[in-house]
């Protein structure tokens, strides 16, 4: 159809694209998106930031020294202190691990356990579909901080918990990420040939599907990713998250609640982390559905074409 | 034409051209229609046949896209208007009011959320500055005038409520509305069926009859082209190979494309290499009964898809199954296959009855049906290797028993003839032609006894589609294979076809050997299907 | 409008059993919740100093010292009629509770959506009609900054310019609407605003692609062949068209709305439930914490039940099938 005339025993040269392989090509595409690449580096710079973080900080986190309360920007605190002295550059740099990590270990949480039943249910059909979506219907019912406020209402608060009660409002979004994927290509030609050759269930699930959802899948991730520090930010500052005195960006904000007027680098600083962390890993998902998520993909073509 | 025209010219494009960014896509094409002609424009997929007509009309919405070259309008007030250099609201002045345009699917370029009346008064409104009431009493008239039936409680149906030649019907009231000087119809009557294109065609000629309208008529298929136009405009790659007379260019075409175009598009009366009679049956379908529980936005309804339909096909044998869309002929094939559930019947292949087998057995049995669907694009997985695919059934039956896998995937890939390096080359590095002669290799890989092609050359561009039946007669009669051949278009399944099988609504209308049925139909439904083919000859206009 | 009342009938009615479905499933959820707590909810409700007798009193009212199947259905009975058992810290009926602090966070959510929605349809709009060009660019970035801005932050920096810096607005308390109208405007712009640009980020991404969508299809190709003016493509072919699935979208995105009105209702001292959950979860209020997750998911699925209602009115597919 590209070509009105190429001959079987001599295919034109003209209808063949020049990459070898198509994920390759995708990520051209994204490294050659300015804003993707942009948000990339950020996260590069977060990540290390956050390892390097307990030889980087300037000052130890909890350490206070009430005659250096309150002080604003500096050469010795670039950020400031904060009510009891400590060091607000030092305390924002140690968050950002915890941050990253309760925000990984929630995702994997919810990606383990709600692709393969999403994928299951969209697979499957029929009964099983029905059971599993109707869970996922009334876990949406809930707001996801209510739903976590409740679950740390269960247990008590904490990093776990806080990584628990994520994952689990998170689970049924990946559900439904994959379901809706595998819905789609479970009904392409391409499956429906290799059911009638009569090729096993689960080889059609790990050859055909598993391939053809990983981009929407990846999306997710890292939409979810952005999301999950604002929760975690969201449940510390309402001093349900990681509890004082160790650093978390929400909990730092809760403080300078008290200090609004006093001390405007308190607010400022750490919810700047935050913004730009979320940012960072939304815009990077932003930067992957163009390229990855085939009905957009698609979309963008068939405009192209048009 | 050439006097007429010359009096009274409609539309007038010179040295056209189209490109976005540095790929020129329409390369300098020159036409033009008088007042009651029709210029039919030919030519194959990407050969810029839409691209041309929008840009020439002032309605090519592609991002970037440049156009050049000139393109007049004389409607009736006889003042030319340069399209191409038109300001948006001389061309929206322009657009519906001067020119109509009837497009392609007609169930998506009907708004679902308004009623027939207002997407037919919405024009009469801006470009005749009509009330809402006589706007309404026009859109009646038209209604009327394209035949749909009971038109006064018509006005308020939404489209959904229509069927696709009803919905089309619509679209020339549209069109129509304010009575153009030309209408466009870009391929107007591609996605119908043959009965409703016919009924489509005789519709749009006779308006244009009583209106004198100057039609541009789009269109892949010569059959169609040759039935409504007066001349016709062959393009290939953007550029016109040949521009005359209808019957003439039919008769004696002068330029090799279009020699080849006639060659390769499918006409009545050719028939296949004929098969042993005598031949053993190797599939026997008794009263098979399918149906389906569709769902709507509104609730669940079952659909009868296939109601007691019986049939044998010999080894060697091509059984034919024509239909028009929603008659059941490939939830026939979906059966054999095993992706759909039948609710009764049998299928005897070689002593086993395909519909009640399960398991290992099932699997074993599954070999020995192959299939390939139409989509050459959605029926490779895009993130495997051609080699892979192909491979693929073999791994699964672990095949081959003695010699290597690769060996066997070399040697499908020449039998369908494509260079055997393409196993490692990625889908979307092939053309259609290439992919569907893929999907084929890979339906033979287990050695099957019957293949279902079901509309397997119908995605394709005439020249592939040629191709593509040429290599599967060639199989047929070197592999002794069985094919149950589905496909909607008479002309190809009569050359293909041992035995025919017509189907409607779900049920067997009449069945027999090909020449029987070809030469002498005994049902009605089978006349009107075959009298519904353009005929080869183009219409003497 | 023609109705055909056995169609519409048989979509609410699929609909409402299925509300229905998702309503016992989060009823189940709500009481599983106090069945969870690892210890003795009753005696972590009422911390170190208690007597047997106020133990015993209060454990008996809540129920909890009967069988757990008399127990669920008891509280499926019960919160059907309305009764959703009495507050731990209190002792008053958590129903009561509840409605007194429904007007405050249904003016914040509702005020907020306003916001939402009168940023997100205009911009998603516009953004869409010129997809690739420079505004398309400036909305796409700007309502990622939206969705990527922690609420609190956001409430918090609104206060320190606008109440303690300006002094133009009150940086926190409530007035009800019958008492005073221009105080409770006063009140309710600094959350509301809070709530309405977080909500308007996220649903300007849904806007704009839905039009997206909608402007590619063939009838609005058709429209324009008619020569019809683009406002009256985009406003009769456009907009009505892409504005039943941003309906269905709104509908289901008012959790991560109520989600926001939570946190917001903590930094701007708001008394809604937000805060009523905030401070049950900090005194482990249990039937409080139960009736107010209940109430709020009984909100969401009766909005969405309402959008369905909608969807049915606006599209004729469903109306007339």
């Amino acid at each position: 159809m590209t070509d009105p005339t190429p001959t079987p025993e001599n295919p034109t040269a003209t209808d063949v694209e020049p990459e070898a392989d198509g994920r390759v090509a995708a990520w051209k595409l994204l490294a050659g998106n300015p804003v993707t690449l942009f948000s990339v580096i950020v996260l590069v710079i977060i990540l290390v930031v956050a390892l390097l973080a307990p030889w980087l900080a300037p000052y130890g986190v909890n350490q206070t020294d009430v005659t250096r309360a309150l002080q604003s920007p500096s050469a010795e605190h670039w950020m400031g202190t904060d009510d009891l002295g400590r060091d607000i550059f030092s305390r924002i740099i140690v968050a950002s691990g915890t941050s990253l990590q309760i925000a990984l270990v929630s995702v994997i949480f919810a990606f383990v356990i709600g692709v393969p039943i999403g994928i299951i249910s969209g697979y499957l059909g029929g009964i099983t579909d029905t059971v599993l979506m109707r869970c996922v219907d009334v876990m949406f019912a809930f707001p996801v901080l209510l739903l976590a406020l409740a679950i740390v209402a269960i247990l008590s608060p904490g990093q776990l918990t806080t990584m628990i009660a994520i994952g689990v409002v998170f689970t049924p979004i990946f559900a439904r990420v994959a379901r809706a994927s595998t819905l789609s290509v479970r009904v392409e030609p391409f499956v429906q040939v290799s059911k009638t050759m009569g090729t096993p269930g689960w080889w059609i699930l790990l050859r055909h599907i598993l391939p053809n959802i990983t981009g929407p899948v990846v999306v997710q991730t890292s939409l979810s990713l952005a999301f999950a520090i604002l929760s975690e930010a969201a449940l510390s500052f309402l001093g349900l998250g990681i509890q004082p005195p160790n650093p978390s960006w929400g909990g730092m904000l809760f403080d300078a609640q008290g200090f609004m007027s006093q001390a405007w680098w308190m607010s400022v600083f750490p919810g700047a982390a935050i913004f730009v962390t979320v940012l960072a890993f939304n815009l990077l998902g932003d930067g992957l559905r163009d390229v990855l998520d085939p009905k957009q993909r698609t979309l963008a073509e068939a405009r192209r074409k048009a | 034409m050439s006097d007429s025209s010359a009096a009274q010219t409609v539309l007038r494009v010179e040295d056209l051209r189209v490109a976005i960014g540095r790929k020129e896509i329409v390369r300098g094409v020159n036409f033009q229609v008088g007042r009651g002609g029709t210029l039919g424009i030919v030519g194959e997929s990407g050969s810029g046949k839409s691209m041309s007509v929008l840009a020439a009309t002032g309605l090519l919405d592609a991002p970037g896209a440049v156009v050049t070259g000139t393109s007049t309008l004389h409607d009736d007030d006889g003042a030319g208007l340069a399209l191409t250099s038109a300001t948006p609201k001389q061309l929206r002045r322009v657009h519906g009011n001067s020119i109509g345009f009837v497009f392609q699917d007609p169930s998506t370029s009907l708004n679902p959320l308004l009623t027939l009346e207002r997407q037919i008064s919405e024009s009469l409104e801006t470009h005749r500055g009509m009330t809402r009431r006589t706007a309404r009493a026009r859109a009646l008239e038209l209604l009327e005038a394209v035949g749909i039936p009971d038109p006064e409680s018509r006005l308020d149906s939404y489209p959904h409520q229509l069927s696709g030649g009803q919905r089309q019907r619509v679209m020339i009231a549209i069109a129509l509305a304010c009575d153009p000087a030309m209408l466009i119809a870009d391929e107007p009557t591609t996605a119908l069926d043959v009965t409703t294109q016919a009924q489509i065609i005789d519709l749009v000629k006779e308006l244009q009859h009583d209106r004198g309208t100057a039609v541009v008529w789009i269109s892949h298929d010569l059959g169609v082209i040759g039935q409504v136009a007066d001349e016709v405009l062959v393009l290939k790659s953007g550029e016109a190979v040949e521009h005359r007379e209808t019957v003439s260019l039919m008769d004696h075409p002068s330029h090799a494309y279009t020699t080849q175009l006639l060659a390769a598009r499918p006409v009545l009366g050719r028939v296949p290499q004929p098969a042993d009679p005598a031949a053993e049956v190797v599939l026997a379908v008794e009263d098979l009964d399918v149906a389906f529980p569709v769902s709507t936005p509104a609730g669940k309804k079952t659909i009868h898809a296939v109601d007691s339909v019986s049939f044998e096909v010999r080894r060697g044998h091509t059984l034919g199954i024509v239909g028009e869309s929603g008659s059941g002929k490939s939830t026939i094939a979906n059966v054999l296959t095993g992706l759909v559930e039948p609710q009764g019947g049998t299928a005897q292949l070689g002593g086993t009855d395909l519909l009640r087998v399960r398991g290992k057995q099932g699997r074993g049995l599954r070999r020995r049906v192959a299939m390939v669907f139409q989509d050459p694009f959605a029926s490779l997985n895009s993130r495997m290797r051609v080699g892979d695919s192909i491979g693929e059934p073999l791994t699964v039956h672990r095949l081959p028993a003695s010699g290597s896998r690769s060996d066997r995937i070399r040697e499908l890939l020449e039998l369908v003839d494509l260079p055997t390096h393409f196993a490692s080359r990625y889908p979307h590095e092939l053309s259609g032609g290439q992919r569907q002669r893929v999907s084929i290799a890979r339906a033979l890989a287990l050695e099957p006894e019957v293949v279902i092609l079901d509309e397997s050359t119908a995605a394709l561009d005439v020249s592939i589609q040629a191709r593509v039946l040429d290599l599967l007669a060639r199989l047929q009669s070197e592999l002794g294979l069985t094919y149950l051949f589905i496909a909607h278009d008479l002309a190809v399944v009569q050359q293909m076809s041992h035995d025919v099988l017509v189907m409607r609504n779900g049920q067997a209308v009449e069945q027999g050997a090909a020449e029987q049925i070809f030469d002498d139909p005994q049902q009605d439904y089978t006349r009107m299907l075959l009298a519904a083919i353009p005929p080869e000859r183009p219409a003497a206009v | 409008m023609q109705l055909s009342p056995k169609a519409v009938a048989r979509f609410l009615g699929t609909r409402l059993l299925h509300s229905a479905i998702v309503l016992l499933g989060v009823m189940i959820v709500v009481f599983a919740l106090i069945q969870l707590v690892p210890g003795d909810p009753v005696r972590l409700a009422l911390g170190t100093r208690y007597t047997q007798e106020s133990y015993d009193a209060l454990r008996a009212a809540s129920g909890l010292d009967r069988p757990l199947w008399e127990q669920f259905f008891t509280y499926i009975g019960s919160a059907v009629t309305g009764d959703l058992g009495v507050s731990f810290r209190s002792g008053q009926p958590v129903t009561a509770l509840l409605l007194e602090r429904l007007p405050a966070t249904l003016s914040l959510a509702g005020v907020g959506l306003l916001i939402g929605l009168l940023i997100a349809v205009p911009a998603g709009i516009w953004a869409a009609l010129r997809e690739g060009r420079i505004a398309d660019g400036i909305v796409r970035i700007t309502s990622q900054f939206g969705v990527s801005i922690p609420d609190f932050w956001m409430g918090m920096l609104l206060i320190l310019v606008f109440a303690t810096g300006l002094g133009w607005l009150p940086s926190s308390g409530y007035i009800p609407f019958s008492e005073s109208p221009g105080g409770w405007l006063r009140q309710v712009t600094l959350p509301a605003v809070t709530v309405g640009t977080v909500a308007g980020a996220i649903l300007t991404r849904y806007v704009r692609a839905a039009t997206l969508d909608v402007a590619n299809m063939g009838y609005v190709r058709t429209a324009k062949s008619k020569g019809l003016a683009p406002s009256t493509v985009t406003i009769r072919h456009i907009m009505r068209n892409a504005l039943v699935p941003v309906l269905t979208i709104a509908g289901i995105q008012l959790a991560t709305i109520l989600s926001g009105v939570i946190v917001v209702e903590v930094v701007f001292a708001w008394p809604g439930l937000g805060r009523l959950v905030f401070d049950s979860v900090a005194s482990r209020d249990y039937p409080m914490i139960q009736g107010a997750v209940l109430l709020i998911a009984v909100m969401f699925l009766l909005v969405n039940l309402i959008v369905d209602v909608l969807y049915a009115l606006v599209d004729p597919r469903i109306r007339l099938a």
